[in-house]
């Protein structure tokens, strides 16, 4: 108990400090998982509305696909990612390998699947309510898809967030793939799993109290947000 | 779109599962007026006016229009029997199939205000559609669909959940599309309704055109004993 009352404590005197190393370290996570989540969303989102709209021969299969890659172990996307980008691997020229780029990368193929699969449930519904109508005005795939997309983005913005919720407590991928670089790579959980090992429970559980307060604020800007624009606007 | 005029069909048929739903049907429709399909329930009244449109698979015969195919798609519209109301305001719905085919921003604003007046929605031109009454749901849907200029305009039991004053409502609606020129192919069940409205009958039984003709004919003389007993009121199956 001493150690979380030290944390707390700990935890606080570094914000109210505005520890400059801290300071770093939580705008990196920021910047990678918010990276992560813009370029997962152009993926998952279109992803999402043509698996609502179009039919086609491996549909189902597709589905049941991300459906199973949502449960997909961090620390194996990691994995992939790093032969991939290593020396010897197909995109070793790239020279990504241990920079905030690779674990971009990884993020994102750990948080696509789960924002896909979020955004089909809700785009699937409103199609199934939207069906008639949208063929009956004879439009296009496109446009039934950004019809879609723009009537359901409340439920999208839920399905993103989910997505910066598992991006930002990620430590596996980013870890392998980023390997913790001291003002480099190093985000909030790496740091906090650094300071874990090195038995620094006060500064692992500072840091991972500023993790859990940045993950709210988010949430609630990003809700905040979406409030704002709540009634009609062209 | 005179040219979308006159619709043939020809031994047109809708299977759904290996039933016929409707057909084989044969029918000549030219450019005007109110054309009433009138039959009990399960007759094939929406199963007809979905194959007209387009919506649902023709298995067999064919539908020609006065112009292409596609042409003639983009020239009509379908109000459903339940409407369907995209998740957005009055204005926006108003104004989704205009800018679907590209009208600016502010035009197609200025027309959805115009038509939101026409049919009495002005009130509730912000309002979320999805909470309006049946009554003004169905408004809005009807206007959406004429907003476009249709040359044709389908409807499916355009007055089934409504009252008597929102029943008359549409009516007026749909007397003033008429009058604009937009022809009018509705399914209906109120008789008192299909008397008001109808300049020609189609009278489907068992999925078939059971008796079809001007409407003053129909109504004063049926010749089938069948559409007899359904204008008296009679149950017909
Ligand atoms: N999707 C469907 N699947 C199977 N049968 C259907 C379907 N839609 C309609 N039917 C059947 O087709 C017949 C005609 O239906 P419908 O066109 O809805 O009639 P109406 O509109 O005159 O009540 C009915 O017997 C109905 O049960
Ligand atoms: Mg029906």
């Amino acid at each position: 108990m001493i150690d979380l009352w030290e944390g707390l404590r700990q935890a606080f005197w570094l914000v109210a400090t505005a520890d400059p190393e801290l300071a770093e370290i939580a705008l990196r996570s920021l910047r990678i998982t918010l990276s992560a989540l813009v370029l997962a969303c152009l993926i998952a989102l279109p992803l999402a509305a043509l698996l609502a709209v179009k039919r086609f021969r491996l549909r189902r299969t597709v589905i049941a696909i991300l459906n199973a890659l949502m449960g997909l172990p961090p620390v194996v996307v990691g994995l992939v990612v790093y032969v991939i980008l290593s020396r010897s691997g197909p995109l070793g020229a790239l020279g990504l390998l241990f920079t905030p780029t690779a674990m971009i990368i990884a993020q994102m193929i750990v948080i696509v699947p789960l924002i896909a699969s979020i955004a089909h449930q809700s785009l699937r519904e409103l199609w199934h309510e939207y069906h008639d109508l949208l063929i009956s005005m004879n439009v296009t795939q496109g446009q039934k898809m950004r019809t879609l997309l723009w009537d359901a983005r409340r439920a999208l913005l839920t399905a993103a967030l989910a997505g910066f919720g598992r991006g930002i407590g990620e430590v596996g991928a980013i870890m392998i793939v980023g390997g913790n670089i001291d003002h480099v790579t190093r985000v909030l959980t790496t740091a906090i799993a650094l300071e874990t090992g090195k038995g620094e429970f006060a500064l692992a559980l500072a840091l991972g109290f500023v993790l859990i307060a940045l993950a709210i604020a988010v949430n609630l800007t990003i809700h905040w947000l979406g409030q704002t624009e709540r009634e009609g606007r062209w | 779109m005179s040219e979308l005029f006159p619709l043939s069909v020809k031994g047109a048929v809708t299977r759904r599962h290996g039933k016929v739903l409707v057909g084989p049907v044969d029918l000549e429709l030219d450019g005007a007026g109110t054309c009433v399909i009138l039959g009990p329930n399960g007759a094939g009244k929406t199963s007809l006016l979905r194959l007209l449109h387009g919506t649902a698979r023709l298995h067999a015969g064919e539908i020609t229009w006065g112009c292409g195919t596609e042409a003639a798609r983009n020239a009509q519209a379908f109000v459903f029997q339940r409407p369907v109301m995209l998740r957005r305001s009055v204005g926006e719905n108003l104004a989704y199939p205009l800018r679907l085919r590209g009208t600016p921003r502010t035009e197609a604003r200025a027309r959805a205000r115009d038509w939101a007046a026409r049919v009495g929605l002005s009130g509730l031109f912000d309002r979320q559609a999805t909470v309006l009454s049946g009554g003004e749901q169905q408004k809005l849907a009807t206007a959406r669909a004429l907003i476009g200029d249709p040359g044709l305009l389908f409807l499916d039991e355009p007055t089934a959940s409504l009252d008597g004053r929102a029943t008359r409502e549409m009516e007026e609606i749909l007397a003033k599309a008429r009058a604009n020129g937009t022809r009018l192919v509705l399914s209906t069940h109120d008789m008192g309704q299909a008397r008001r409205l109808a300049d020609r009958v189609i009278f489907l039984l068992g999925g078939k055109v059971h008796e079809e003709g001007a409407a003053e004919g129909f109504f004063s003389a049926p010749r089938t004993p069948e559409a007899q007993a359904f204008l008296k009121g009679d149950i017909v199956e």
